[in-house]
């Protein structure tokens, strides 16, 4: 019997062009026209200030990781555990789920704060996921 | 909403509580249900408004041959009876029935007749969370953790110590799932689920129903009960994506909706005689103590560490034993409005002394929703 896999994305109308930016190397968000929010996830209107005059921009890819669990049990198909489940702040403001990579999975070497920068794993041909690594220099 | 408008006059859990192998989910919410209609002393026939989540209404409705001309199915994580005693209130006042029923229950250890959870993958928790390896409640409502102990300076001993004040409760109460006392390095050498929780930080998982029982107060007074009064109420929502709070210092549905039961009740903390703060994970009583106004953030966990809020403690918190060692199937809020319910009738095994006021504030998912509600035992 094949390994269960991870679980992963369908995207919809509205998060497509997220989706699509990832398979390219793109972390894309959106920024209002209007107002300058920017905002995550995707949908096609402001919601600060409702606009739907909105812009696709892609990201700098560098963030700061706000909080994490590291889960034990029960594990998600396609995890070995232990693994970190964390939250980046990304530095154009919206955080996001994601895991950190490159790090050993530990409270001493995940630090809160610490600089992390995109990096993206293929599933398939359609899907690209965004994960984290620490930031180089 | 207007105070003391509506009471409670029926109140009962379902007739057993832990593992309950021999019962589907929709007939421990009918075991809960017959249990408050004999409480009150009303007959099925006398409910004319029904509320409840996850079943539908029409689903419970007919299981239980009741005819209802208004009906909320609110299901909005744990908390939803919270928002269905609010709804009730209103709808009471407003005219649009009179005497409802609102039926919790959860076969959440024994899995009968209960559908499993399930993300699709093109919702947003589909797309921006689940690959990210979320499974169930404990690898996703401690994620806040680790921020609000840094920005407020909580230790991980502080956090232990709720566990092991609501213990000491739960060895009150005989119908508590787990009785035995533990001590915070029991806690903190208790099985690893989700850094930085551990086995004791986590809700149990067990069968279970609650069910409650309204009417405007003018006619509480003739039911054999005493009536448990609705002095405050409050609800709001956030974002089902816990990545997605505003903050992991604070909860906004928490923000929103406990400070609007206090200024609805027109009461002060210093009012307040016992105090419920639904506890899926141990975080959230110290989330409950700073989004509800008690007191700074900062000194949350060092108010539950000296012992504040066990028992013989200034603030009575979780009484029953919370969903840390009283019972959780699943949505835990009915269990915390019962115990309420118990304390202002006087009547809880570990019953605070003349307490006269009970604050009792749910959470809905992984703080995707909340609800208070203030009840009182005076008119």
């Amino acid at each position: 019997m094949a390994e269960a896999a991870r679980a992963k994305p369908k995207p919809t109308p509205e998060t497509q062009h997220f989706w699509d930016g990832t398979q390219v190397g793109e972390l894309r968000l959106q920024r209002c026209d209007g107002c300058a929010h920017v905002y995550f996830p995707p949908r096609p209107f402001c919601p600060s200030c409702a606009s739907r005059k909105v812009s696709v921009f892609k990201a700098s890819g560098k963030g700061k990781l706000y909080s994490y669990v590291i889960n034990h049990r029960p594990a998600a198909p396609g995890f070995t555990p232990p693994y970190a489940i964390a939250v980046v702040e990304l530095d154009e403001g919206p955080r996001m789920m994601s895991n950190i990579i490159d790090c050993p999975q530990t409270p001493e070497a995940l630090e809160l704060d610490m600089k992390l920068e995109v990096a993206f794993e293929k599933l398939d041909d359609k899907i690209t996921l965004p994960l984290f690594r620490p930031a180089k220099g | 909403m207007r105070r003391n408008q509506v009471a409670v006059v029926g109140a009962a859990e379902t007739t057993e509580l832990g593992v309950i192998p021999n019962m589907s989910q929709l007939q421990l919410h009918a075991d809960a249900a017959l249990n408050a209609i004999a409480d009150a002393g009303l007959k099925l026939s006398d409910i004319d408004g029904f509320a409840t989540a996850v079943e539908t209404p029409q689903q419970v409705c007919h299981y239980l041959g009741i005819k209802p001309t208004w009906v909320d199915g609110t299901s909005v994580g744990g908390c939803s009876f919270m928002l269905h005693v609010r709804h009730a209130a209103a709808a009471i006042e407003a005219g649009l029935c009179k005497t409802v029923l609102i039926t919790h229950a959860e076969s959440g250890k024994s899995m009968i007749g209960k559908q499993p959870r399930f993300t699709p993958p093109d919702s947003l928790n589909g797309q921006f969370e689940a690959p990210f390896g979320v499974y169930g409640p404990p690898s996703m409502f401690p994620i806040p953790v680790l921020r609000f102990m840094k920005t407020y300076g909580i230790t991980h001993e502080q956090i232990a110590m709720v566990a092991v004040a609501q213990r000491e409760w739960a060895a009150k109460n005989p119908r508590a799932t787990m009785k035995e006392p533990i001590t915070v390095a029991d806690v903190l050498n208790s099985r690893m689920i989700a850094y930085p929780f551990r086995l004791l930080q986590c809700c149990l998982v067990t069968d279970g129903g609650g069910a409650l029982i309204l009417t405007s107060a003018d006619r509480a007074k003739d039911f054999p009960q005493k009536p448990v009064y609705i002095l405050g109420t409050g609800e709001s929502v956030e974002t089902p994506m816990v990545s997605q709070m505003e903050t992991f210092n604070s909860s906004r549905a928490f923000k929103v909706a406990g400070p609007l039961a206090f200024k609805e009740a027109g009461i002060t903390h210093g009012d307040v005689d016992h105090l419920m703060i639904y506890d899926a994970f141990a975080h959230l009583p110290l989330f409950g103590l700073g989004d509800l106004g008690f007191m700074p953030y900062e000194e949350t966990g060092k108010f539950i560490a000296d012992g504040n809020t066990r028992p013989g403690g200034k603030l009575p918190l979780n009484t029953n034993g919370g969903g840390l060692s009283y019972m959780h199937s699943g949505m835990y809020g009915m269990y915390a409005l019962q115990e309420s319910v118990r304390q202002m009738r006087g009547i809880a095994p570990a019953q605070v002394k003349g307490a006269k006021i009970s604050v009792c504030h749910g959470v809905g998912g992984m703080f995707a929703a909340s609800g208070t509600i203030i009840f009182t035992n005076e008119k």
